[in-house]
C-alpha cells in the first residue's frame, strides 16, 4: 500500500448526499478478479451515457477536475454495498482523499486498506471546502495527515480527528495482515481457550 | 450499573483476542462466509504472500452473485467474466480446502440464506462475509457484519479482524403488527425514521414484542437491512424460536454439545440496566405496509401516501430528492397506489426464504399476474426452492404467470442476466433502490413479498390489505 503523508491537489465538489458504492462503481465492473483498472469506470453511470460518451456536466468530466485527487462530498458517502471495488476505482482514477461530514462504516474501513484518507469534518467546514472546490483548478487543497489538517486555497486550515492506529498504518503504508500475524501467539491462545469454553463452535 | 452488559457487549467480550492500549482490538471470527465477487483478490493475495487459510473448517464458500437463475448453469455460464469468477471460486475453495457448495449442489443459494439453513450460523458467534448483508445473521444473536476484500484476506490469513468497538443502539418495536404488515415493513419503517446514516457507528439490537413475535425468517429480514440504516450490524437476542430453528441443522451441535451450547446461548441477552448510546422506539400498531418512492431506502412511506415534494425536505436532501424523483419518473403529490409497474421480483437475501414465498403465494393463489407484466420468483437457496415445490407454492407462482427460477442473488443487484431495462419499473422484495442497482436506468420500489404479489396482480403498487 502506498503511504499517505501529505497531498496537495485539486478537489472535485460532489454535494450530493448518500453517494452509494453502486454509484461509485456499478456492479457490471465487479466481475474483475484484479484490483486495478477500475478508474475508467469510476462513477460510470453518472459519467458516461449508455453508449459510452462522456456526460459533459459531470464534475470529473470537466476540464478543471479531470485530474482531481480529492473529492468533497455530501453526507454519508460510500453507503450501501461493501464492495472494495469502490476505493479501488477511486484510487485507480487518482483520488487519494475524500472529505465529508460522514462516511458509511465499511467504505470508511476499506479506504484505509488502500491508502485513501477519508476525512470527517463538521457540516460548516465541509460546506466551506465545497465552496472552495467549486472554484475549480484554482482551488488546490492541502491535506497533511501528520498534522491532521486540511488547508483550503485561501489558507484557512481545518483540523480533523483520526484513529491513531489507522493514522500510523496509513502514514507508513503498513500491511495489517503482517501486523496481526505478529500476534499469532495470542490467536493460538484464544483458540485453545475457546475450544474449552465453546467446543461446539 | 457498569457491570450490566448489552448483548453486543457480551458477544464482543467473548471474542477479543488482543486489545491494544488505544482500544484497537483483534477480534476472533467464528464463521467466514465467502462468495465469488469479493473473494478472488483476497485468495490471490494469499497466494502472492505464500499465506494459508488459517481455519478452512470455519470458512464456507458459495457462488451466488453472478450465477444465472436459469437451467443449464451447472454446466455452462454464458457470460465469460461471470464464468471466470465462479471458476475462480471453485479453484480457490478446492486449493485452500474450505467448505464449498457449488452451483450443482442443491444446498447452493444466497450465502446469507445458506449459512443459517446449514446451521453454520449459531447464537453468540462472530460471522463475517465480504458482503454488507451479512447483518442478516444477527437474527440469531450472532455478531455479523460485512467487510471489504482486504479484510476478507485478513480473516482468511488470521481468522481475526482488526476492530474498534461500535456504540450500542436499541431499536424497540412495541406491541403487535397489524394484519398485512410484515418484517420488511418494520425494517423499512425503522430506516425511514432514522435515515440511512442513523445507525452509523452503532450495532443495533432490535427488541420489543413485535420483534419477539416474528419468525426466524422475519427476524433475518429485519437484521438484513440494518446496514441500510447505516449500522455495522443488527442483533436480536436468541430465544426458544431461535433454538428450535437451529436444532437439528447439519452443522448445529448435537447431544451433549447441544446442551452445553444451549446453556451459554441462554445467557445471551441485554442485562437489565445496560446502557444504550441511542434508542429508537416505534409502535408496532403504527407500522403500515410501506413502499419506497426514491433512490435511497430511507425514501419510504405507507402505501396510502403520496410522492413527497422535494421542498418539504431540508439541507442536501432537497436536491437528492429532486434528483430521485427525476430518476424515478414520479411527480410530487402522485398517489403511491397509482404507480404502474412493469416487473415484479420476489427473492434476495432480504426476502428469499420459505416464509416469504408462502406470504406471496397466499396472495397469488387462484389469481393471475396482470397481462404484459414480467414477474419472477428466485428462491434464496436450492433447498428453499425444493421445499416450495413440495408445499405447492411453486405451482401457485407458475399458475399466476411467474417465472420459477433457480437460486441466487439475481435481480437484487443484477450482476447476472436478470436485469431491468432503462425506465423499467420494478416492485422488488430486495434491499436497495439505488440508481442503476437493478440495471442502468431501472426504477426500483422496495416492498414486502405480500405487497409484491399484490402489485403483480393489479399491475400497480397496491395496498395488500385490500386483497386479504
Amino acid at each position: 500500500m502506498t503511504p499517505f503523508t501529505t497531498l496537495t491537489g485539486i478537489a472535485a465538489p460532489m454535494p450530493l448526499v448518500n453517494i452509494d458504492t453502486d454509484m461509485i462503481i456499478p456492479k457490471q465492473f465487479l466481475k474483475t478478479i484484479a484490483r486495478t483498472g477500475l478508474g475508467r469506470n469510476l462513477f460510470d453511470e453518472m459519467r458516461y451515457t449508455s453508449d459510452g460518451a462522456e456526460i459533459p456536466g459531470f464534475v470529473l468530466n470537466q476540464p478543471a477536475y479531470r485530474s482531481a485527487q480529492i473529492i468533497v462530498a455530501g453526507d454519508n458517502f460510500g453507503c450501501g454495498s461493501s464492495r472494495e471495488h469502490a476505493p479501488w476505482a477511486l484510487l485507480d482514477f487518482g483520488i487519494r482523499c475524500v472529505i465529508s461530514t460522514s462516511f458509511a462504516d465499511i467504505f470508511y474501513n476499506n479506504c484505509f486498506k488502500n491508502g485513501i484518507l477519508p476525512v470527517v469534518l463538521p457540516e460548516d467546514q465541509v460546506a466551506a471546502l465545497m465552496e472552495d472546490a467549486r472554484r475549480g483548478a484554482n482551488a488546490r487543497m492541502a491535506v497533511d495527515l501528520e498534522a491532521q489538517t486540511v488547508t483550503a486555497s485561501d489558507g484557512t486550515t481545518f483540523h480533523f480527528q483520526i484513529d491513531p492506529f489507522r493514522k500510523h498504518c496509513l502514514m507508513n503504508g503498513l500491511d495489517d495482515i503482517g501486523l496481526s500475524l505478529e500476534k499469532v501467539a495470542s490467536i493460538d491462545a484464544f483458540e485453545a481457550r475457546a475450544a474449552t469454553l465453546r467446543p461446539w463452535v | 450499573m457498569t457491570s450490566a452488559k448489552t448483548l453486543y457487549d457480551k458477544i464482543w467480550d467473548a471474542h477479543v483476542v488482543h486489545q491494544a492500549d488505544d482500544g484497537t482490538c483483534l477480534l476472533y471470527i467464528d464463521r467466514h462466509l465467502v462468495h465469488e465477487v469479493t473473494s478472488p483478490q483476497a485468495f490471490e493475495g494469499l497466494r502472492m504472500t505464500g499465506r494459508k487459510v488459517r481455519a478452512p473448517e470455519r470458512t464456507i464458500a458459495v457462488p451466488d452473485h453472478n450465477v444465472p437463475t436459469t437451467a443449464g448453469r451447472d454446466t455452462h455460464i454464458d457470460n465469460a467474466e461471470s464464468r471466470i469468477q465462479v471458476e475462480a471460486l471453485d479453484r480457490n475453495a478446492r486449493d485452500f480446502g474450505v467448505h464449498y457448495y457449488p452451483v450443482s449442489d442443491i444446498r447452493q443459494g444466497i450465502v446469507h440464506i445458506v449459512g443459517p439453513e446449514q446451521g453454520w450460523t449459531l447464537p453468540g458467534m462472530t460471522v463475517v462475509c465480504g458482503d454488507s448483508h451479512t447483518a442478516t445473521h444477527g437474527a440469531f444473536g450472532a455478531l455479523a457484519h460485512g467487510i471489504g476484500t482486504s479484510e476478507v484476506e485478513h480473516v482468511l490469513a488470521t481468522q481475526t479482524l482488526i476492530q474498534r468497538k461500535a456504540k450500542n443502539m436499541k431499536v424497540e418495536i412495541t406491541g403487535s403488527l397489524r394484519p398485512g404488515v410484515t418484517a420488511k415493513d418494520i425494517t423499512l419503517s425503522v430506516i425511514g425514521a432514522t435515515g440511512t446514516a442513523g445507525g452509523t457507528g452503532h450495532v443495533i439490537e432490535y427488541c420489543g414484542q413485535a420483534i419477539r413475535e416474528l419468525s426466524m425468517e422475519g427476524r433475518m429480514t429485519v437484521c438484513n437491512m440494518a446496514i441500510e440504516g447505516g449500522a455495522r450490524a443488527g442483533l436480536i437476542a436468541p430465544d426458544e424460536k431461535t433454538f428450535a430453528y437451529v436444532m437439528g441443522r447439519p452443522h448445529a451441535p448435537k447431544g451433549a454439545a447441544w446442551e452445553a451450547a444451549l446453556a451459554w446461548w441462554k445467557t445471551l441477552y441485554t442485562d437489565e440496566g445496560a446502557q444504550f448510546d441511542k434508542v429508537v422506539t416505534l409502535r408496532g400498531e403504527d407500522i403500515a405496509p410501506v413502499v419506497t418512492w426514491g433512490t435511497s431506502p430511507e425514501d419510504v412511506l405507507p402505501i396510502t401516501g403520496v410522492v413527497p415534494d422535494p421542498e418539504s425536505f431540508t439541507g442536501g436532501k432537497v436536491d437528492a430528492v429532486r434528483r430521485s424523483l427525476d430518476y424515478m419518473g414520479l411527480t410530487p403529490g402522485q398517489k403511491l397506489s397509482e404507480i404502474a409497474i412493469d416487473t415484479v421480483f420476489i427473492g434476495s437475501c432480504t426476502n428469499g426464504r420459505i416464509e416469504d414465498l408462502r406470504a406471496a403465494a397466499a396472495i397469488l393463489k387462484g389469481k393471475k399476474k396482470k397481462d404484459g407484466l414480467r414477474a419472477m420468483v428466485v428462491p434464496g437457496s436450492g433447498l428453499v426452492r425444493a421445499q416450495a415445490e413440495e408445499e405447492g407454492l411453486a405451482q401457485i407462482f407458475i399458475d399466476a404467470g411467474f417465472e420459477w427460477r433457480l437460486a441466487g442473488c439475481s435481480m437484487c443487484l443484477a450482476m447476472n442476466p436478470d436485469q431491468l431495462s432503462p425506465g423499467e419499473r420494478c416492485a422488488a422484495t430486495s434491499n436497495r433502490n439505488f440508481e442503476g442497482r437493478q440495471g442502468r436506468g431501472g426504477r426500483t420500489h422496495l416492498l414486502s413479498p405480500a405487497m409484491a404479489a399484490a402489485a403483480a396482480v393489479t399491475g400497480r403498487l397496491t395496498d395488500v390489505r385490500e386483497m386479504m
